[in-house]
């Protein structure tokens, strides 16, 4: 047995076996073959081809399912590398010529043509490079035998180990098995955790080397609230584990119940809690944990997972989906931030030294105006008798708003003379992540209908630490006093123009941070689903009055640590049922 | 074997989509068939070779034909270039 201790990314308690993910390359050597094993390796290469076609014909068909054509085309091209004939015949050679093995002749073969494709100056052909990369790399896989890497092969309950998981890992799971993930690198905003918490699963991230430790079919236990992982534990550690696990999921249950009743709290001021989404199919798991609606949807999954940007027929269908799920439910839609750790294939950015501070979201969109303006006739005609409303990421100061609003206006009226519906009363709002918008909040609110915070960046921003590096990542406190008197200058700002203040970071779905940011005043909650039922639940054990109470105590507190402690003490109580708001006061310190 | 000089006139070139199309209607063929790029010649029934070539609009190329069915895949992968490949 060995523990090791790592971020807890997403919270829950996972036991079962491994599955390491190696999507890396595996080092594959020349091992020279008795020239009577020759006729064994071609057969292994043509095994391994026929395999290869199988699997790509199936993720071929899930992303049809999920997505679309153009999307599905890649593996077009990846099947026909594999029927080659210049290719194939060419490992064929090595193979017999060299008596070489065939994963080698394949690894041998490959690497000149990714050399020559490298070799043009050229986009397409550098991504064409990757191409022969994946689809060699899944043939020398399937030549070893090696199966633990074809994500949509997983047919029984697992512990997804890899060293990272990008987005398009994630979708090609079959996740009704996936029962947590661990890995090397992230933190508890990296694209891993997020998938994560939407799943409703564990993560225990940024763990080193994990995924060199750890063997496939290795017995595990991950503690998504400690950021533990329990390498083959014994039986008593598992006995223990097992008892927490029935504990979670009763409590699970338990807040199940109270999903689906009103978020107001017991001296009767109503909050929203709204969830976060990446897609519009997102909205049937908040639906089921009782979200009011959507306070944020990432649109830039609608671009990442294309292989061009996407048109305004894409994203109308798109965002008229979501909106139509959400039956005037409000559904703030989040202009495309992309930039910082946000690749597009198809949208080059230059190397920056410091990509989130750098050229991205709004910054790019007010110079791409191309890209700005398809989006927001897109967005403007899906707001057609719908709850939609516009938020502006990566605002700095009021002078981005006013050229985001200018544009929004152009095309307002583009859509009046073509005769085009929308909501013409649609409100603006910006994400509030950079300090300088939290400071002049005042004056932005005079610009704009409503703010959300989005604490993943303000965090960063604020404290000045990289929340991808998992070096620092013990500094990055969403309770830190300065963070919280930030959130509080927007929220009051926001109230004396007659504005809401809403928060899509990760802040909002925690609940140590929940009373505080309730006390300071926050009308909008915006969260993964899964974080939704505790949230409610909390909200709906506390007085406003105890709120402000608190929050004005944690405000005055000197060190993030003091008011984790603070909001722990707090939320320990109102699980055991127990506030009483004249203790509140002089509780916890 | 008989050749034929074509200028490629669709936005993408022989990338892409054309390139799986090219390559796809080449290999319905018998015949051994060859394109040339410049001094560069591949398999026209090779993805990778045929997207080595880095053929892009305007591109000159040589399709070249050896076999039973030579006249009729010549004229196919012509015609094909001609519609800049159905796009």
């Amino acid at each position: 047995m060995v523990v090791f201790s790592g971020i807890a990314g997403s919270e829950g308690i996972a036991a079962g076996k491994a599955y390491v993910y190696i999507n890396n390359q595996t080092v594959i050597g020349m091992e020279k073959v008795a020239p009577d094993a020759v006729s064994t390796e071609l057969e292994k290469l043509n095994e391994g081809i026929e395999l290869s076609k199988t699997q790509i014909i199936r993720l071929k068909e899930k992303v049809l399912q999920e997505f679309d054509e153009s999307k599905a085309q890649i593996f077009e091209a990846h099947m026909m590398m594999l029927e080659d004939p210049e290719f194939i015949g060419a490992v064929r050679e090595a193979v017999i010529s060299d008596c070489a093995n065939a994963a080698y002749a394949v690894k041998k073969i490959a690497d000149s043509y990714i050399a020559l494709f490298e070799q043009i100056e050229d986009d397409y052909m550098r991504d064409r490079a990757a191409d022969i990369k994946d689809v060699t790399s899944r043939l020398t896989r399937n030549i070893l035998g090696i199966s633990s890497w074809d994500l949509l092969s997983i047919n029984s309950p697992v512990i997804i180990v890899a060293h990272d998981l990008t987005p398009s890992d994630t979708a090609m799971m079959n996740k009704d098995y996936v029962l947590g993930f661990t890995t090397d690198v992230g933190g508890r905003t990296s694209h891993t955790a997020i998938m994560a918490r939407s799943l409703g699963i564990p993560a225990v991230l940024g763990l080193g080397d994990i995924s060199e430790k750890i063997q496939d079919g290795d017995y595990l236990i991950i503690d998504g609230f400690e950021g533990k992982l329990i390498l083959n534990p014994d039986k008593d550690q598992q006995a223990e584990y097992e008892i927490k696990i029935g504990q979670h999921s009763e409590r699970r249950k338990k807040l199940q119940e109270v999903a689906f009743l009103p978020a107001i709290t017991v001296d009767g001021k109503s909050v929203e809690i709204s969830c976060n989404i990446g897609s519009p199919e997102d909205i049937h798991a908040g639906a089921a944990n009782g979200g009011d609606g959507v306070g944020l949807f990432r649109t830039e999954f609608l671009y990442m997972n294309s292989n061009a940007l996407p048109t305004e027929e894409e994203q109308y269908e798109q965002y008229r989906k979501a909106a139509v799920l959400l039956q005037k439910k409000p559904l703030i839609i989040r202009t495309l931030d992309i930039g910082g750790d946000k690749k597009l294939p198809y949208l080059p950015i230059p190397e920056e030294a410091n990509p989130f501070l750098g050229w991205r979201a709004i910054r790019i969109c007010l110079e791409r105006l191309d890209i700005f303006k398809t989006q927001l006739r897109a967005i403007l005609r899906a707001s057609f008798e719908a709850n939609i409303l516009i938020m502006f990421p990566m605002i700095s100061g009021v002078r981005e708003v006013r050229e985001a609003k200018k544009v929004l206006e152009e095309v307002k009226d583009e859509l009046r003379r073509e005769n085009m519906k929308f909501d013409e009363n649609i409100k603006v709002g910006i994400m509030v992540e950079i300090p300088s918008a939290a400071m002049t909040a005042d004056t932005i609110a005079k610009e704009v209908d409503f703010f959300s915070i989005g604490t993943n960046d303000l965090c960063q921003y604020a404290l000045a630490v990289d929340r991808m590096n998992a070096k620092v990542s013990d500094l990055y406190q969403p309770l830190h006093p300065g963070l919280l008197r930030l959130i509080k200058n927007v929220i009051d700002a926001s109230h004396r123009h007659g504005k809401f203040t809403g928060m899509c970071g990760e802040m909002a779905g925690s609940e140590e941070a929940c009373i505080i940011l309730l006390g300071l005043g926050l009308d909008e909650f915006s969260m993964s689903a899964a974080a939704i039922p505790a949230i409610k639940n909390i909200v709906r054990n506390v007085s406003y009055k105890q709120a402000e109470e608190i929050a004005n105590h944690a405000l005055e507190l000197d060190t993030p640590e003091a008011v984790l402690e603070y909001a722990r003490n707090i939320l320990n109580q109102i699980n055991k049922g127990s506030v009483q708001s004249t203790s509140l006061g002089r509780m916890g310190i | 074997m008989i050749s034929k000089m074509i200028t490629i006139t669709n936005d993408t070139g022989l990338h892409a989509r054309p390139a799986s199309v090219f390559v796809g209607t080449a290999a319905k063929f018998k015949s051994e068939l060859m394109l040339q790029k410049g001094e560069k010649q591949v398999n026209a029934k090779s993805i990778m070779g045929v997207l080595s070539l880095g053929i892009t609009k305007d591109s000159e190329i040589m399709i070249s034909a050896n076999g039973p069915d030579e006249e009729e895949a010549i004229g196919a992968l012509v015609e094909l270039a001609r519609s800049n490949f159905h796009e």
